[in-house]
């Protein structure tokens, strides 16, 4: 650009002819003639300002869908798009060293009631009609993920409030868990859905998300069983989703060709939450 | 009516004459008179005006999402021992953003596409059409800074030579322009830290990232207050400049 080499190059005295022209630059024009402009272009912004104020207020009366305006759904649905195109649910999330492990905090509580009875636990596995396809009594259900390659790994956890944590999960990757339907489950399925023993806590979660090899069931946080209020005995864990779709305390696994209901999606949040 | 700005197209090699209108009789009297003289194209007014609502929607949603963790990450302490917070609570009482997380995040990953947008237009705009000359300074500018400020707070008489704009304007909206890629970098490396994993990296990780896109905020915050000032200073005239694209001069001989 010869433009910014001749400003690298420049004399103190041509700087200051570059300038007084740069200041001079455009034309002058009579104030009658600039009176009319003045009103066209303030006419011009007022109906744009208006335009901008009606448009802002109609997004927030449209109507809601999963209580958000049905445009910025729309809005949330663009970016699950662009990034879903892109192929994020495939790639690998970073991972780090077991040493750099940290605790995480508890914030979700839903779906976990204060007193209770980990014997009563009762993991159900369905298929693509809602079939019943097995159940697992609480050792039933350790057994089997004991049965598969156990993973031991630190994961970047991402809150979608804001906050993060790097912690250490321990499982078995639900890929391997899912291959055990391989047979009864068309592999075409669209989501697998996931509840909690009350089934006052819900996710659908996208079928390329939960075979990426990150996606674990996990049974363990750092080297110890995973806690009540950490989701025992048996939660999701995936770095490639916001912690809202790591479910606790999962006791109904479903695969389903429709997209499951989602706790949060419900409640204005993206349904795709993915990153 | 033809729109004349539109028609300037300031050439990158020979140094610009100031191209006078040809239907300019007014300028032949000798007595003082006013004119108005050319300041702002219309693309620039336009997405000057694009950027404020966007911005202010950015800035608003992301407070919202902000405020969604309860831990001020810019609260200023040492060593455990908290002093206060950026954005403490009443400040978030008063704006009415009382934990809406959802609807914040659903108008900033919206709008952000839109912000990012008008972002591109302009920077493809300032570099194909050659405004970027009156916004990036030179380095004679950057020492200039000083005494632009030092004249403006009147602790100085002289100002320093300037073309369209002054060294410190220069300075200010260059650096925000530089503020809006950072936000829209580090904001798309939170976004998407999976799929954009090395850019995430670059900045810092996650948590780096997210300190970025807030102190770009509160950049952003900063150079408003300040242009707010300045242009409330400057008066009228300037101002409708950024609406008329001219700027009305009093009794010029």
């Amino acid at each position: 650009m010869s433009e910014l080499s001749r400003r690298l190059t420049e004399s103190a005295d041509e700087r200051l002819a570059r300038l007084a022209a740069e200041a001079a630059e455009g034309p002058t024009i009579s104030t009658a003639e600039y009176s009319k402009r003045s009103r066209r272009s303030f006419l011009t912004g007022a109906v744009a300002a208006a335009a901008g104020i009606a448009g802002f207020r109609a997004i927030q009366n449209r109507p809601l869908d999963g209580r958000t305006p049905d445009v910025l759904r729309k809005g949330y649905e663009w970016n699950e798009f662009v990034w879903e195109t892109l192929g994020s649910q495939s790639k690998l999330a970073p991972t780090y060293a077991l040493a750099d492990a940290t605790s995480i905090r508890v914030n979700g509580r839903l779906g976990l009631p204060d007193n209770y009875d980990l014997s009563t636990y009762e993991l159900t596995v369905k298929g693509i009609n809602d079939e019943v396809l097995e159940t697992f009594d609480l050792e039933g259900m350790r057994t089997l993920i004991n049965s598969f390659p156990q993973v031991d790994v630190v994961m970047e956890h991402k809150c979608i409030e804001g906050w993060s944590a790097k912690p250490r999960w321990g499982g078995a990757v639900f890929a391997d868990f899912a291959s055990r339907y391989a047979d009864d489950v068309p592999s075409t399925y669209g989501y697998v859905a996931m509840e909690t023993s009350d089934a006052r806590y819900y996710v659908g979660v996208d079928r390329a998300t939960m075979l990426n090899r990150q996606s674990l069931l996990a049974t363990k946080l750092g080297a110890e069983d995973l806690s009540l209020a950490h989701g025992a005995p048996l939660r999701l864990a995936t770095p490639h989703k916001y912690g809202i779709k790591s479910i606790k305390q999962i006791a109904t696994i479903r695969f389903t060709n429709e997209r499951p209901d989602d706790y949060w999606a419900e409640r204005g949040y993206t349904y795709w939450a993915g990153f | 009516m033809k729109d004349r700005t539109s028609s300037v197209s300031p050439t990158m090699t020979s140094p610009s004459v100031p191209v006078m209108a040809a239907d300019e009789s007014a300028t032949s009297h000798a007595e003082p008179h006013s004119v108005a003289s050319f300041k702002h194209t219309r693309a620039s007014r336009w997405m000057h005006w694009i950027n404020f609502p966007l911005l202010t929607i950015m800035v608003w949603s992301g407070l919202r999402i902000y405020r969604a963790d309860v831990q001020d990450p810019f609260g200023v302490g040492i060593a455990g021992w908290h002093w206060f917070n950026l954005f403490p609570e009443w400040i978030n009482e008063s704006l009415g953003l009382r934990r809406k997380l959802a609807k914040g995040m659903a108008f900033h990953f919206t709008f952000g596409w839109f912000f990012t947008l008008n972002g591109i237009a302009y920077a493809i705009y300032l570099a194909r059409s050659g405004e970027w000359r009156h916004i990036v300074p030179d380095r004679r500018d950057l020492a200039d800074v000083a005494a632009v400020v030092l004249h403006d707070l009147k602790l100085r008489k002289a100002t320093p030579p300037q073309g369209r704009y002054n060294a410190a304007q220069k300075v200010a909206y260059s650096g925000v322009l530089f503020l809006g890629f950072t936000v829209v970098i580090s904001g798309l490396a939170i976004l998407s830290p999976t799929q954009l994993s090395p850019l995430t990296r670059l900045l810092g990780g996650y948590e780096f990232a997210r300190t970025i896109h807030f102190s770009s905020t509160i950049g952003f915050l900063l150079f408003f207050v300040t242009h707010l000032l300045q242009v409330t200073r400057a008066g009228w005239s300037n101002f409708a400049s950024m609406v008329t694209g001219y700027e009305l001069k009093k009794d010029v001989k």
